[in-house]
């Protein structure tokens, strides 16, 4: 075992993520643990040996579902699961969702020096600094009228659900490090994502899904590179990373059995396996192989119930009509319809990354390219949660990696990172309002400023988590998503 | 055969061992009989509770009360002390932690650090006992303690670590495990020196090896092995990060592999430890460095870099810095400087200070802080040994063509008359004059624009702020670059005539060109182009005397620079100036001039020429065979400043020099900077208390499963103190006193009896051991992501045992690349049986690492991973059950098995059996597989397709011309090797 919670000077007070079923309750692990009874390997030797003269019959073995590290909340949740619409290359807050008409009329004019003088600056550098006008006329939606920008009429039906955020910042003004630190709190690589502390928080609510999924859709503009990193686990055992379905191929890798073995074949052999794992384990007893016999079989049920998940010939008409998919094709759309289905069957994180939204040049056409592609079926989203019920308890976030400067790159503009827009909404989570502001050009966030650990803080809070206390000891020292800052975004709290 | 788990009732036994365990052991203070021990009880607690506002940092110090050093904890302060020796009731510190009231308890509420009872109890108890202080264990330099001598218990002692090990399994009230059987042993000798399994026949050596000493044989035999190199590697390229890409963004691929090889070797060749160290982090300093010394210097480039358009080169300077220090100090000493780049270090006595002064020793690497690192040719093995033979080869060559004969002499006078005939006919060039760039808004002004040089050409004058300057540095027949963007440049020369003739030139451009001659158009071509020879030809009328030609390249944006060559004569330039000259009025050079070219075309020396471009072309196709790696270039070091904040873009601290932290021994290199050689020395000093202790501490893991303190990356005060502090230090003096002999610290660990004990562990001693710490059994584990993969190859025979080279790209699902960009990229299997080779050549792909070696906790190596965590996942079940590589190598293993010639479904069982656990199997096993087989082959007899299909797997065939049954026979045997392949106990070494 490695050593990550076996320090003498810090006594083991969550279950050890790498005993799974080790230091669960008694009463949650599953009848494989050989606890003090001992008379789990036995009902199970005696079903499996049933199991091999009843092909492919549903197996009797249980999965042991990680329970989480957190015993109990530290608030009570507001909501349950996440669904993270990732707006990838650096969505314009000026086209989308931050009304600048100041901004307007100095088109064409020099950006004043007194924002930009010795602040950091991408592709821009060295370059003669321009205003450029907002792209798209704004709008007020809803009862709250909340104003957006027109590029987003379906989302404008659902205005009183979101709060927009106008207000954030963050800290790395290139696509990979920004990624990193929206994802993970630091612009360090390799440190857990999100959803990876998640589900190592609270646990799974599924036993035949892994509990972070990540969804991937490109469209609208340059495809930025992501790397798999952001879903990785990080320090966190490898158990917690994300699972990324591929819209092409197998959904899920290796989920397919091999070429001529059928999936009666496959169980003969799964069952035949663990049935050799539990007469080993008879003999030398090792917690290893209980778990290892339940993750086979949890194994064994995704390859059955990720083909279903996919398969959306169940879906109604108006359903695939709401979110403007038939679905399969990999779109943010059919991603949207899949991170509903995966939310009610229990997974805890769902990641959609649209890449589309690295804007450096006509970015009038272009915003609107990529807003066509996401609006209805962002919008569809809430709605379908809403009829299912599910919106109380999901929180839905949307959100790039950075904006957009209110200077001119050409046709288009640059990265920004001192003042951008995202939204929130669902579970927990004020609808029909705005928090914070950017001053009169879109700069810089000037009031209520939000930093990215205030939205992580925000998110775990919702989820009934104080950021503080949700914690792995690593390198000497007790990690934490927000690292050492962050705050709740109270005002914005339902 | 031996059965693996020795005997009839293993619990049983085990049970035995453990009957003491209850009575009175313990592993930590909790008893109030106890000696409170200071850097085990209370430093840690201090450490975690106390440190953060209290501790190294000065910037948070709270009350100027610092709890991390002894005068800071002792020192009197106003009114009261801190801790007084023997009298907690008089101590503050004690007061202030059972405070009543909220506003006066430490530590504050706002914290979240409360203390538990017990905390407080062993504080109380400690400062009772005298409030002992003492330094940081790891911050000292470790001396050799003496050896213990406790009674030995049924020959478990077997080299001096187990020494230490059992006298603490009798304070502990514990005895040692038995020794596990001899197939339990060699199985773990062979997973864990090699990390690959043995072949029965290899079991069976060594099993029926009756002679004493068998053991240590076995060991020795192992370590000759060249596959002990590669296993050492695949843990030491997790601790330095390497990998095949770059990491950031677009993450494109590096060449780096000879690195690989050299790690491979070195542990094969066992390099001394210190040498290692060296050659890695200052190779490129040493004197004379040799090729293999650079190769080892390109640790230094393995951290991540950027290409990403729009990156700041000071940015990710700054990053590429940050980096260094944190791994570095991570890899060789096991601390956590990189936690000062903000602040000063919370726990340590690491500064602010501290972390630059250590980037500052890498300021000297040649690098970009955006743009692919560059490669450089390896002059080694046997491409190295064919191109010194054509080099010497071209020497020669070149010997006779300059060696003068009278008959060469002759033909060159002779030739001569008629190339001065036409040198008389040519025209003289004047160097080029430059002036621009000029701006413009875009491309089209700056093609169209008669800036001032069209006017009027006057070398003297100057248009805001541009002047003419001198450009004979732009030689005619190159293509060459100028600089800026939507400008305009121009270049004038003069060029003489005797009478008046037609002038043809040949021009390149990057974009547009013009050319003017005494005033007049006389060539134009608006184009956006990249330059390149010969693009264009342009004829000139040149009046007799001087001729005045005006040229103007414009760019939009990108690449820039233009070609210019004359077509008057296959003489180049300087040949033809030499011949205008009268014979007599040629200098020495004019007339080697002269020389060297008639060497180049006198048809005597024709044979001569055509073998040396032979030679020159082999020459080059050699160099391009070449591998390439990464290498580290010493370069005047950039000045490295103290980055407030960690902020790239404050310029306001101060600049540093090389340095290392000041609690630790003192660098000795007088007044001169020092440098990365400087470092590697310190690195390996003797008096250096971390290096040795992080090494075999790491090495221990390898064996053990764990380290003898965790984490193993900490030595500090957030760390674990040893749970064998003696034996650590032990080793560690024994590591440097052996001359830093890495081979000699395998051997006394694998060779010691605690090594060879066995895994099995009843309930009592988990409970009482659950980590087991204490080292009263041997750990089982699963095997590392690349050797669960080798196993299976090897077992299946597929297995590729070729020894280092470039990396290579086994089965991968389609599309799992989509996601990178910049440039878009798909993944091809390597060719032929590449695919077959060990994992640790896989392609390391940072963004996407192999999907099989990712389920199985390979880190992607992006920071230094001196410990990877173990899970256990639904994932693994579906790569060893789904990927082709695991289901090709089931196809290969059962025609192994149909070709082994064993009798009957037993013999058969047997011989699969062996191949894959080295062990019988035993009836209830038997029984389950036989069931399966059954009813697999008469599947597979009804539907031969799909066992044809099946044994399709991969790259194998089905067999040809066999019946439907034998192709039932065969699937179904594979269904059984699936299923062998996938068992706990084939990927868990115990």
């Amino acid at each position: 075992m490695t050593s990550m919670t076996s320090s003498t000077s810090r006594p083991v007070t969550t279950p050890d993520p790498l005993l799974p079923g080790n230091a669960v309750p008694l009463a949650r692990r599953c009848f494989l643990g050989r606890s003090a009874q001992g008379i789990g390997s036995l009902a199970l030797a005696t079903m499996l040996g049933e199991q091999l003269n009843a092909t492919a019959a549903e197996p009797a073995v249980q999965v042991t579902k990680w329970p989480g590290a957190l015993k109990t909340l530290h608030f009570p949740a507001k909501t349950k699961r996440v669904i993270f619409l990732c707006m990838a290359g650096g969505a314009s807050h000026l086209e989308t969702w931050d009304h600048k008409p100041k901004l307007a009329e100095m088109n064409g004019k020099p950006m004043p020096e007194s924002y930009t003088k010795g602040q950091p600056i991408a592709q821009l550098q060295g370059k003669k600094l321009t205003c450029l006008a907002p792209q798209h006329e704004f709008k007020k939606y809803g009862k709250s009228g909340q104003s957006f920008s027109s590029i987003f009429p379906h989302l404008g039906t659902v205005a009183d659900e979101m709060c927009i955020i106008r207000s954030m910042k963050t800290e790395a003004i290139n696509h990979d490090p920004a990624h990193t630190f929206m994802n993970t709190g630091t612009t360090i690589s390799g440190r857990p994502s999100m959803g990876a502390w998640l589900t190592y928080g609270l646990g799974a609510e599924t036993d035949n899904l892994p509990g972070f999924v990540v969804l991937t859709s490109v469209g609208g503009g340059q495809n930025q590179p992501i790397a798999s990193r952001q879903w990785h686990s990080g320090f966190l055992p490898s158990r917690f990373q994300g699972v990324h379905f591929h819209s092409k191929g197998d959904p899920v890798l290796y989920v397919k059995n091999p070429d001529g073995v059928t999936r009666g074949r496959q169980r003969d052999v799964i069952t035949a396996i663990q049935k050799l794992n539990q007469l080993r384990n008879n003999l030398v007893e090792d917690r290893e192989i209980s778990t290892r016999i339940s993750q086979y079989e949890l194994a064994f049920r995704m390859q059955a119930s990720v083909p279903k998940l996919i398969d959306i010939s169940d879906e109604p008409k108006h359903v695939l009509d709401l979110y403007g998919t038939k679905g399969g094709d990999g779109s943010f759309a059919a991603n949207c319809l899949l991170a509903r289905r995966l939310a009610e069957r229990g997974v805890r994180f769902v990641q959609l990354y649209h890449r589309g939204w690295d804007h450096h040049g006509n970015i009038k056409a272009a915003a609107a390219k990529t807003a066509k592609l996401v609006d209805q079926p962002a919008a569809a989203l809430l709605k379908d949660l809403k009829q299912r019920d599910m919106l109380k308890d999901t929180l839905v976030v949307w959100a790039g990696e950075f904006g957009r400067t209110p200077m001119a790159q050409g046709s288009g503009r640059d990265h920004h990172i001192k003042g951008f827009s995202i939204w929130m909404a669902g579970g927990g989570i004020k609808g029909g309002t705005s928090y914070g502001n950017t001053d009169e050009l879109g700069y810089n966030a000037v009031e209520n400023v939000v930093t990215v650990h205030d939205v992580h803080a925000t998110m775990l809070r919702l989820l009934g988590i104080d950021h503080e206390q949700l914690t792995f000891p690593f390198q000497g020292r007790d990690f934490r998503l927000t690292d050492v800052a962050g705050n709740v975004i109270k005002p914005i709290l339902a | 055969m031996v059965e693996m788990v020795g005997g009839q009732m293993p619990l049983a036994r085990n049970i035995a061992v453990v009957v003491t365990l209850l009575a009175g052991a313990r592993l930590q203070a909790a008893d109030p009989e106890v000696q409170v021990d200071f850097n085990r009880d209370i430093r840690p607690i201090l450490s975690t509770h106390c440190f953060q506002c209290h501790g190294p940092d000065a910037g948070k110090r709270q009350g100027e009360l610092r709890l991390d050093t002894r005068d800071g904890a002792m020192a009197p302060r106003k009114g009261h002390r801190t801790i007084v020796a023997g009298q907690p009731g008089d101590s503050e510190l004690f007061r202030r932690i059972t405070a009543e009231s909220a506003d006066d308890r430490m530590p504050p509420e706002e914290a979240k650090k409360p203390l538990t009872k017990s905390q407080v109890e062993l504080i109380s108890r400690w400062i009772k006992q005298g409030a002992k202080w003492k330094e940081h264990w790891a911050w000292i330099t470790p001396s050799r303690p003496a050896l213990p001598s406790p009674p030995d218990y049924l020959d478990f002692v077997r080299t001096p670590v187990d020494r230490f090990l059992l006298e603490r399994h009798y304070a502990e009230g514990l005895i040692p495990s038995s020794p596990a059987n001899r197939v339990t042993l060699v199985r773990r000798a062979f997973l864990d020196l090699l990390g690959l399994p043995p072949t029965p026949e290899q079991v069976d050596t060594f099993v029926n090896d009756a002679r004493p000493g068998a053991w240590k044989r076995l060991v020795d035999r192992l370590l000759t092995s060249p596959h002990y190199g590669e296993r050492m590697a695949i843990y030491w390229l997790d601790v330095v990060r390497y990998a095949d890409s770059n990491g950031y963004h677009s993450d494109e691929a590096r060449q780096i592999a000879p690195y690989r090889d050299y790690v491979i070797k070195s542990f094969n060749n066992n390099l001394r430890f210190d040498r290692f160290v060296t050659e890695q982090l200052a190779g490129d300093l040493l004197p004379k460095a040799d090729a293999t010394q650079k190769v080892a210097s390109g640790f230094n480039m393995l951290l991540q870099t950027t290409s990403e358009g729009g990156a700041q080169a000071k940015e990710y300077l700054a990053k590429y810095s940050a980096d260094r220090v944190r791994n570095t100090s991570s890899i060789f000493l096991g601390v956590t400087l990189g936690c000062a780049q903000c602040h000063d270090h919370k726990y340590d006595p690491f500064t602010m200070s501290d972390f630059y002064r250590f980037g500052s020793f890498f300021a000297d690497i040649k690098e970009r802080g955006v743009g692919n690192p560059p490669s450089y040719p390896v002059r080694v093995g046997a491409i190295d040994e064919s191109l010194k033979a054509v080099e010497t080869r071209i020497a020669g060559l070149q010997k006779a063509l300059v060696t003068t004969t009278p008959e060469l002499t002759a033909a060159q006078a002779k030739w001569e008359t008629t190339a001065e005939a036409e040198a008389r006919q040519s025209v003289s060039l004047s160097p080029w004059s430059m002036i621009g760039p000029f701006p413009a808004a875009n491309f089209e002004e700056a093609h169209a624009k008669a800036f001032p040089p069209e006017k009027e050409v006057d070398l003297k004058k100057a248009y805001d702020g541009l002047k003419w300057i001198a450009a004979a540095k732009f030689v005619d027949g190159k293509p060459h670059t100028l600089a800026g963007q939507n400008c305009a440049t121009y270049l004038f020369r003069t060029i003489t005539t005797k009478q008046p003739r037609k002038l043809v030139v040949s021009l390149g451009s990057d974009d547009s060109i013009k050319l003017w001659l005494n005033g007049s158009v006389s060539f134009e071509k608006k184009i956006l182009r990249g330059v390149a020879p010969d693009q264009d030809k342009a004829t000139l009328d040149l009046v007799a005397g001087e001729n005045r030609l005006l040229m103007k390249v414009a760019n939009g944006g990108g690449g820039y620079g233009f070609f210019f060559r004359t077509l008057q004569s296959s003489l180049p330039a300087p040949v033809l100036a030499a011949l205008k000259l009268p014979a007599a009025k040629r200098n020495a050079a004019q007339k080697k001039t002269i020389a060297d070219h008639y060497r180049q075309i006198a048809p005597a020396l024709k044979p001569v020429r055509d073998k040396l471009a032979a030679a020159g072309k082999q020459k080059a196709e050699l160099e391009k065979q070449l591998p390439r790696t990464l290498m580290t270039v010493s370069v005047k070091p950039r000045p490295i400043r103290i980055l407030p904040r960690g902020n790239w873009m404050d310029d306001s601290g101060p600049v540093v020099t090389p340095g290392v932290p000041g609690f630790l021994p003192a660098l000795e290199v007088g007044d001169r900077r020092a440098n990365r050689l400087d470092l590697a020395r310190w690195i390996v000093r003797k008096d250096n208390p971390l290096t040795a202790r992080a090494f075999v501490n790491r090495l221990w893991k390898l064996y053990f499963g764990r380290g003898l303190t965790a984490p193993l990356d900490d030595l500090g005060a957030q760390g674990t103190r040893p749970v064998h502090p003696e034996l650590l230090d032990w080793l560690a003096v024994e590591f440097i006193e052996s001359g830093w002999n890495v081979k000699h610290m395998v051997r006394l660990i694998v060779n010691s009896g605690a090594y060879r004990q066995n895994s099995l562990v009843g309930a009592s001693l988990r409970e009482r051991d659950p980590y087991n710490q204490l080292l009263a059994r041997q750990s089982r584990f699963r095997l590392d992501a690349e050797i669960v993969r080798d196993n299976a190859l090897a077992v299946s025979g597929l297995l590729v045992t070729r020894v280092g080279g470039p990396s290579v790209k086994p089965y991968q699902p389609a599309g799992y690349w989509r996601h990178m960009n910049f440039p878009a990229r798909t993944w091809k299997s390597s060719a032929g049986k590449s695919v077959y080779r060990r994992g640790l050549y896989t392609w390391w792909q940072r963004m996407f690492l192999h999907p099989s070696l990712l389920a199985f906790d390979a880190p992607s190596r992006e920071e230094c991973t001196v410990e990877r965590p173990r899970s256990n996942t639904p994932q693994q079940a579906l790569v060893l059950l789904n990927d082709p590589t695991y289901v090709e190598a089931a196809a290969a293993l059962a025609e192994r098995i149909i070709d082994s010639k064993s009798d009957g479904f037993s013999g058969r069982l047997a011989w699969a059996f062996r191949r894959v656990l080295s062990r019988q199997p035993r009836p209830e096993e038997a029984r389950v597989l036989k069931s399966v087989f059954d009813r697999h082959l008469a599947d597979y007899k009804a539907d031969p397709a799909s066992a044809g299909r099946a044994l399709s797997a991969g790259r194998l065939k089905p067999p040809l011309k066999a019946t439907a049954e034998a192709v039932a026979e065969r699937a179904a045997w594979m269904s059984l090797a699936r299923i062998l392949l996938n068992l706990h106990e084939t990927i868990n070494r115990s």
